[in-house]
């Protein structure tokens, strides 16, 4: 794979395919946990760790597992059970290990690990890798690239939202509301990014 | 009466996407279409049936521990069944929901009820509770769906609409829309239920399973305040 590969399937997962703002996963953290901005970059940091191990590890029980390519047997329909206890294993582990040896890095990202057990999003790349039949190389680099996305994501919205919480909507707009048209027009800019990409990579 | 309203709360009282503000990803996700929303809409009902049943029934077996496993394995159970029946029957339905209906797992609002009323309930009244909801989800769906296909696309459930068919607003359709809809839909229910409504930091966010750690994180009240 050329770098020029790479690159492409990266930015279309970053910024024409972005998670949160084109497709709707990880919404739940997107609105929680982005009002501020340490607490936002923490987040996605760590969801990008845990989508890129969680991919890891998840193609290969796919691959050698599950559907083996020998095609001996098909447990393809046991994927849902297997990636979400897979997931919620790993998650446990990491932060396990993490305490025992990382209490550094645990202090400052372990708060948000149980968060990302039940994120859409991380399951979501998982399945995504294996529905678009991606080699291991392509589905790791759609991984980060889609961490990677949430984390722009992310971090542009907690600045888009400390205004948010200065302005004065009607009533029935306060919180909630007003957050969401202020995702719309934040994803509405996302937009702009699809031709481009197009013209740099096509 | 109070079974009456077990099962009526769910769908618009305690509305589990406009008002409880769960399962947000499915509803901007598949509400594109009316087709697509009630069946996502009848998808996850099934699955929190099923779900809703199975938990309360063994609420008594599963140790207290290791509980959020036990309802993830459950509920993965459900969802794989819902997955091979709409892959046999609804093979179009299928392609139109795609990533989201293996989603389903992750849809907070199943997790959510399982911790917040089926573990504490009879399986009955568990039943009701998962009715109540899914109606409510389905009917949101329905709703939101509606708008966008209708003004976004001009046209609705696949008919045509006359004028709005030729002036449609596409961009409803798509992401932004999606959040615009949905943002204008809680305020609508917030003006409507003006303080009647429960708050969500009363109790949405206590059936989230991240609620301990979702906690340390923001000590001051979160999304709708």
């Amino acid at each position: 794979m050329s770098v020029k590969a790479m690159l492409a399937i990266i930015m279309t997962a970053v910024f024409v395919n972005n998670y949160v703002l084109q497709q709707f996963l990880g919404i739940c953290p997107f609105l929680g946990v982005s009002k501020k901005l340490d607490q936002a970059s923490g987040m996605s940091i760590a969801v990008i760790f845990v989508m890129c191990l969680a991919t890891a590890v998840t193609w290969p029980i796919q691959y050698y597992l599950l559907t083996p390519r020998s095609g001996a047997y098909d447990l393809g329909y046991m994927q849902t059970i297997v990636f979400i206890l897979v997931i919620a294993a790993l998650v446990q582990l990491i932060e396990m290990v993490l305490k025992k040896y990382l209490p550094a890095l645990h202090k400052s990202l372990g708060v948000y690990l149980p968060l990302i057990t039940t994120n859409c999003a991380v399951l979501g790349v998982c399945i995504a890798n294996i529905d678009s039949r991606y080699g291991f190389g392509h589905s790791m680099l759609n991984s980060f690239g889609s961490g990677l996305g949430f984390f722009l994501a992310m971090v542009l919205f907690s600045g888009v939202r400390s205004r948010t919480e200065y302005c004065d909507p009607p009533e029935a707009f306060r919180g909630l509301p007003i957050t969401l048209v202020a995702a719309s027009i934040v994803s509405v800019s996302f937009f702009g990014f699809a031709g481009v990409i197009e013209k740099l990579f096509g | 009466m109070r079974r009456l309203s077990t099962l009526t709360r769910g769908i618009i009282l305690e509305n589990p996407v406009l008002v409880l503000v769960l399962g947000t990803c499915p509803s901007l996700a598949v509400s594109t279409q009316a087709s697509n929303a009630i069946g996502m809409g009848v998808a996850a009902t099934a699955v929190l049936l099923g779900s809703n049943i199975c938990i309360s029934a063994l609420r008594k077996v599963i140790p207290d521990k290791v509980r959020i496993p036990c309802y993830i394995v459950l509920i993965a159970g459900f969802v794989t069944v819902v997955q091979m029946i709409v892959k046999a029957y609804a093979p179009a339905l299928d392609k139109a929901l795609g990533l989201y209906l293996p989603l389903i797992v992750v849809n907070c609002i199943i997790l959510g009820r399982a911790e917040m009323y089926a573990n504490k309930n009879g399986v009955f009244d568990s039943a009701l509770d998962a009715i109540g909801m899914g109606a409510g989800f389905t009917l949101t769906l329905l709703v939101m769906s509606s708008i966008r296909e209708i003004i976004g696309n001009g046209t609705w459930y696949g008919m045509k609409i006359p004028v709005l068919a030729d002036n449609h607003i596409s961009i409803l359709t798509m992401a932004p829309g999606g959040f615009f809809v949905f943002g204008c839909l809680i305020a609508l229910v917030n003006k409507i239920s003006k303080g009647k409504a429960p708050r969500k930091s009363e109790f949405g966010c206590e059936g989230c399973p991240s609620a301990a750690a979702c906690g340390k994180l923001k000590p001051e009240e979160v999304i709708s305040e």
